[in-house]
């Protein structure tokens, strides 16, 4: 019964963003206040009906109600409870309600924060939503039913994919989509500005704030994913530049230029047309990662069985989304006339070049990602194209970048003046150079570790100028203390996010280049009682035992680690066999000292008693998590400053806001 | 500086950026790209064996054998079967008769040394190369969502 409510509100949710899709967009053409505010209420019944179904579906695994096949396919009685829950996103039919749900709550969002948008601009971003809405639910509705039911109902399910029973992975799918979705908000912002015809510094102040909102979920939902290859899959990497993978960095990079270019907009009235431009293509990126996702049309680590006729379904829906919005945008965009005029080295010029940089490299990614669907379609044959060739590429890319990081914001708006930036930076310089050569020291530097050398320099040259950048803004060592601390609690809470994020990015980027430059692996036959050197680090292998859990059997590996004979840690790892998927898996145990990670991993015995292993010291690959923990802070920090908030972006001539309508 | 100037500075910028983007993806293209042969393709072409290739098929029934952490296994496509050796530890899902992709380079004794063998999350999965290289051998099961299976 409360299956069916669930379906039921599904399917009237598709009337509901029809009509949401249809009146505002028309009574703000018209000027009919009754229709344009509608908007907001048509939102609102819309989260509610999509909630309903979404509640309706974990309700049914919650209770494993097999009677309905997504929950006997992909959910157990003998499961967590957790794992109940995120087993609700954790198959495809699952996945888009979520994705759906959260654009409801989106919409809803836009409903009721939204009351200081002018309210023709608010009716007309609530009609572009639906349009999205109505395109997914259909695609739910006729491709990938979750409340089809299963007669007879089997006696118990078939159970989740061990490697889903994670909590990383189970918050990882809702965070990347609140990301992916939450740019359909500029999507939105972009195309009602490209009807309306007018963007302005008020139109940026509204889209920055759910485009930041967007990129920090999608931060997190990267990092978490990352995350999580690293500790589950045990091969000791966090990032394979697997298709899937890029399907959600590609829209993070294209985001990250817009969230760069909406300031310029904001602040200087330039960039308009390319702003706009920028958040089409974002949300396209966003839709194109769902499309490579759930198609299965690209051979990947991460793929899960998929079928083509839903593939043909989104690559349709990608169509009519990103065609329409950029025929629009052909008709409409000359009409944007830039304002503020700027020099070439300047703030704004800054930001050019990070936008010019990260769209190259997101065309990089998406043309790396694709080339081996074209080589087929074409029959130049069957090719893959692996982290070698977007190292080679993305690297070359990522170095301008973030040498210019650290200038760009010290340089003035309008034009700046780049030789005294420069010598402002000195102990930017000092630093890099330091850290140069303290690396080359302490690794015995050769031919190989140059690239590692420079990595470290590099990060160590963006720590600092982002420090005297914040140094500079609240006057440090300049003037008196006192008067430091007071601009520093005055500075913007946006200037603070962006000097987190930059900070961020710079622990980030040590941590990339310890762990690809000294990772040591170690793969060995062990028998109890032997012991393996690595690192400076010794491994005995004191004993391997089996052990029952709630829904899997499994072999521990106990290792007893000793650093020049005192005890460093005992690490042990798993090998589970789960009884429902009957699937093994690995569970690597980590342990870390902040400058290292100690990885063991255990697999299969030999059958002569000893079991293969495979141990790693990962350098530095804690601050990569930590680096991106600190980007996510600084993005959250950026959110609250109360500019993004109370209603500074307000347009003059507001109309008085009116009391919402009742739908009819 | 004028609009115009600055536009055009712009276009410069643009066209340096996308020509610099070309070229490294176009030198990367050369030295990195990998392609796909099925066990029939290499038994009757061959690849040289410096070049870094990816194979696919089914794991055959009987071949894996384990010498310490040396894994020997077979990969068929029903037709040709291509003996593979993999010196480390194999992903989860690796098992008799599933769909396994692995890369790295054909010996000049005829064995292919893998460098990677590809995991899947999924057992019901079927990686899209090894499914075109058994329809292409005529071997392909039309069953259920992955084809072969037990």
């Amino acid at each position: 019964m409360i299956v069916e409510l669930g379906h039921f509100a599904l399917i009237l949710a598709v009337f509901v963003a029809l009509v949401q899709a249809t009146v505002p967009l028309i009574g703000a053409q018209r000027g009919n206040q009754a229709w344009t505010n509608m908007a907001g209420a048509a939102a609102t019944a819309q989260f509610l009906c999509i909630g309903v179904a979404f509640a309706a579906l974990t309700y049914a695994y919650v209770v494993s109600d097999f009677s309905v096949l997504n929950v006997a396919t992909n959910s157990h009685t003998a499961k967590p409870m957790l794992y109940k829950v995120s087993g609700v996103w954790g198959n495809h039919e699952g996945s888009l309600l979520l994705w759906i749900t959260i654009l409801a709550v989106f919409g809803m969002a836009v409903g009721v924060f939204g009351r200081n948008l002018p309210p023709a601009l608010r009716a007309r971003v609530l009609s572009v939503q639906a349009m999205i809405t109505v395109g997914f639910l259909l695609f739910i509705l006729f491709t990938s039913n979750p409340f089809e039911r299963l007669d007879p109902a089997p006696a118990d399910g078939s159970g989740l994919n061990p490697l889903l029973q994670d909590p990383g992975l189970a918050f990882h799918p809702p965070f990347l989509y609140l990301g992916y979705v939450g740019f359909s908000m500029a999507f939105s912002f972009a195309v009602a500005a490209l009807i309306e015809g007018r963007v302005d510094a008020a139109w940026a102040r509204w889209v920055r704030p759910w485009t930041l909102a967007a990129w920090v979920f999608l931060t997190c939902g990267i990092a978490l994913g990352s995350w999580w290859a690293y500790y589950e899959l045990g091969w000791g990497g966090w990032w394979y530049w697997d298709p899937v993978e890029n399907a959600s960095f590609m829209p993070w990079l294209a985001g990250t230029a817009l969230l760069h270019s909406a300031v310029v907009v904001e602040k200087r009235d330039a960039l308009k047309s390319w702003t706009i431009l920028l958040a089409i293509i974002t949300f396209s990126l966003s839709l194109l990662g769902t499309f490579l996702v759930r198609s299965g049309v690209l051979t990947s680590v991460h793929s899960f069985a998929a079928d083509p006729t839903r593939g043909v379904f989104i690559l349709a829906l990608l169509i009519a989304c990103t065609g329409g919005s950029l025929t629009l945008y052909a008709v409409r965009a000359p009409a944007l006339k830039g304002g503020g005029l700027f020099a070439p080295v300047s703030r704004e010029g800054g930001l050019v070049l990070n936008n010019l940089l990260m769209s190259t490299a997101a065309g990089t990614v998406l043309l790396g990602t694709l080339y081996p669907l074209f080589a087929d379609a074409l029959n130049l044959g069957k090719v893959s194209v692996g982290p070698p060739f977007f190292n080679a590429v993305f690297v070359p890319l990522m170095v301008p970048m973030v040498v210019a990081m650290a200038i760009g914001p010290m340089l003035a708006w309008k034009r700046g003046d780049l030789g005294g930036t420069l010598a402002r930076l000195k102990l930017a310089f000092a630093a890099a150079a330091a850290a140069a050569v303290a690396t080359w020291l302490l690794v015995g530097g050769d031919g190989a570790t140059v690239g590692a050398v420079g990595g470290i320099a590099l990060a160590a040259w963006l720590l600092v100028g982002t420090l005297v950048e914040y140094g500079e803004r609240i006057r440090l060592f300049r003037a008196p203390l006192g008067e430091s601390l007071r601009r520093a609690r005055h500075l913007p809470r946006a200037a603070y996010g962006m000097t987190i994020t930059h900070a961020g990015l710079a622990v980030v980027i040590a941590g990339i280049t310890g762990s690809e430059a000294w990772k040591i692996e170690s793969v060995q036959v062990m028998r109890p009682g032997d012991t393996v050197e690595v690192a400076g680090y010794d491994y005995t292998l004191k004993s391997v035992n089996s052990f029952r859990g709630p829904n899997y059997s499994g072999l521990r590996g106990v290792f007893e680690v000793t650093r020049d004979g005192r005890p460093v840690t005992v690490l042990e790892p798993e090998r589970r066999q789960y009884t429902q998927p009957p699937r093994p898996t690995t569970e690597a145990a980590i342990w870390t000292n902040g400058w290292a990670d100690l990885y063991a991993v255990i697999a299969d015995a030999d059958n002569r008693g000893g079991y293969v292993t495979r141990l790693y010291h990962n350098p530095l690959i804690p601050w990569l998590w930590i680096g991106a923990l600190t980007m996510v802070v600084g993005g959250l920090v950026s959110l609250s400053d109360r500019r993004h908030r109370v209603g500074a972006p307000s347009r003059r001539q507001v109309r008085p806001a009116k009391t919402l309508q009742p739908a009819e | 500086m004028t609009r115009k100037q600055r536009r055009l500075y712009f276009v410069v910028l643009g066209m340096l950026a996308l020509g610099a983007a070309t070229a490294l993806v176009l030198t990367a293209f050369n030295d990195n790209l990998v392609y796909f042969h099925s066990p029939t393709e290499l038994a009757e072409k061959g690849v040289p064996p410096e070049r870094r290739v990816r194979i696919g098929g089914l794991v055959e029934k009987g071949s894996i054998q384990r010498d310490g952490q040396l894994v020997r296994f077979r990969v068929t496509d029903m037709v040709n079967a291509v003996p593979v050796t993999y010196n480390g530890i194999l992903p989860d899902l690796f098992r008799e008769e599933q769909g396994v992709v692995a890369e790295g380079k054909m010996g000049t004794d005829g064995v292919f040394v893998a460098a990677d063998v590809l995991a899947k999350h999924d057992e019901n999965y079927m990686p899209k190369e090894v499914s075109d290289a058994l329809k292409a051998s005529g071997h392909w099961q039309d069953g259920k969502e992955g084809g072969p299976k037990e």
